[in-house]
């Protein structure tokens, strides 16, 4: 919510053209501490809005004055160019789905959540970490599906809310990204999903069609498709994006 | 100057809340209301914000009536510690509410032990909204017991009613005006409340959504829905802010002193 707040905050800023170059970032919840690391690294003064994509996206199509959108997922990009909200989106990184759960969880894969009484904490439909979620467990036997779905105690609207959850103890297990898990320093662990059921989580970007500052849009965009930004990304183990 | 600046002032405060009514077309509104996301939300609202508002009422009348009519060491802190959740922003609250209460709180294994669950229950956003609301009501409780003539009190209690006739018989129904407004208060806090129960209880149809919630879940997808639990949300504030604005104005009982 602050992330979201300080977005809106910067919605205000009518200055115009200062010394400064202001950018104004809306990005997935995922991207935040490799975009806030990004960030401090550049000359631009980058005004990051984290939350789910699909508020942010929603908040775009309410005409939110937003340079740049980065999403983690291909479709909300995708559907914003269709309705000539954005310019072309590109693919500019990609994750993996995984289990969390504490270092110190017994859990040690998808048969534990099956069988053992957890609380489970996943994303909201809607929201890409959600939507992959329920990819997944789509693929699975119905009985399984199921009993998984039973667990559930939480459809949180964001990635960093699933993770806030695990690490204060609240819940025992969560579907989010591997970088998630990284990010928490040891906290919580990735328990791999089988290969044959791992969604394909791919980030696209886009320069907002109106961006009151679209050569600086373009250039974030570059850097995360192949320049600083995307080095980050990989640094806080996010992975090369599958071949186009 | 002065007009302008009212005017300024109420345009900025109504535009936006007439632009939820405005936005989608009243039968959309109707329509997204029958999804079984908005009704959920809006029963668990109401009943999560009436368990909430009794306990408060409960608890806080007695704390409100201590506080208004007692001097004592230390009182001047209890006020202060009671009103902190008014200027906590609901997020703290949450997190608070989780370190304390949750599976690894400190209190958290007393209450396990006792049986009771609170995060990601039902249970749990009744705290989380009663932690959030209560000041609400215990200050305007306060004040109310403040307003009353001491000398009423007193009689009553010369003509040998006890310390609890008097306040039940005497001081609560000459406060009640206050009371309502109090309660009022404290229950469009509790309906409004977003973060504390998100970070707490968090966030499943029917059992921890709450329309708060389910609005900012609808508005990535189904704006419609979002807007339309709004619209309710909306004509519910007005109706308790019409509450309070028809108790105060009547039925002082004479007792209330300026």
């Amino acid at each position: 919510m602050s992330a979201l707040a300080a977005g809106l905050a910067g919605c205000g800023g009518d200055e115009g053209e200062g010394a400064v170059d202001t950018l104004i970032v809306s990005a997935a919840s995922s991207l935040t501490e490799p975009l806030e690391a990004y960030g401090e690294t550049t000359d631009t003064d980058e005004r990051f809005s984290f939350a789910g994509s699909d508020e942010l996206a929603a908040q775009i199509r309410k005409g939110a004055p937003v340079d740049v959108f980065a999403s983690a997922t291909t479709s909300l990009p995708d559907a914003l160019f269709e309705e000539g909200l954005v310019e072309e989106p590109e693919v500019f990184i990609s994750n993996q789905l995984v289990l969390a759960v504490p270092s110190d969880s017994p859990i040690v894969g998808l048969g534990g959540l099956e069988r053992e009484d957890v609380d489970l904490v996943i994303g909201a439909e809607g929201v890409p970490v959600g939507d992959y979620t329920r990819d997944v467990l789509d693929k699975l036997p119905a009985g399984a599906s199921a009993a998984i779905l039973d667990k559930v105690r939480s459809e949180e609207p964001d990635v960093k809310s699933i993770v806030g959850k695990l690490v204060a103890g609240a819940a025992d297990a969560g579907f989010v990204y591997a970088s998630d898990v990284s990010a928490t320093n040891g906290e919580l662990i990735a328990l791999e999903l089988p290969p044959d059921l791992e969604p394909v989580v791919a980030y696209s970007a886009a320069v907002v069609r109106d961006a009151g500052n679209p050569k600086s849009a373009q250039e974030f965009v570059d850097s995360l498709v192949d320049g600083e930004a995307h080095d980050l990304l990989l640094d806080a183990d996010f992975l090369e994006p599958e071949g186009e | 100057m002065l007009a302008a600046s009212l005017a300024v002032a109420i345009a900025f405060l109504t535009i936006p809340v007439a632009a939820i009514f405005f936005d989608a077309g009243p039968s959309d509104l109707v329509e997204a209301l029958g999804d079984d996301t908005t009704i959920d939300a809006l029963r668990l609202s109401l009943v999560t914000s009436a368990v909430a508002l009794g306990l408060i009422i409960l608890v806080g009348t007695p704390v409100a009536y201590l506080l208004a009519t007692r001097r004592f060491r230390g009182r001047a802190i209890a006020i202060t510690l009671i009103e902190l959740p008014l200027v906590l922003p609901p997020a703290v609250a949450g997190v608070g509410l989780l370190v304390a209460l949750g599976p690894q709180g400190f209190l958290g294994g007393i209450a396990a032990d006792a049986g009771i669950e609170l995060v990601f229950q039902t249970a749990g956003v009744v705290v989380a909204l009663t932690f959030v609301a209560s000041p609400f009501y215990i200050r305007q409780a306060q004040s109310a017991f403040e307003a009353l003539d001491p000398s009423w009190l007193e009689a009553s209690r010369t003509l040998g009613a006890s310390e609890a006739r008097t306040f039940a018989r005497i001081a609560i129904p000459a406060a009640v005006p206050g009371l309502v407004t109090g309660g009022a208060l404290a229950w469009g806090r509790a309906l409004g409340e977003f973060g504390a129960t998100l970070v707490f209880a968090g966030s499943f149809q029917g059992i921890t959504q709450t329309a708060p919630l389910a609005i900012v879940e609808l508005f990535g997808s189904d704006l419609n829905g979002a807007l339309a639990l709004s619209a309710v949300l909306i004509a519910f504030a007005a109706a308790l802010l019409a509450t309070v604005k028809l108790t105060s104005r009547g039925r002082g009982f004479g007792l209330v002193v300026d």
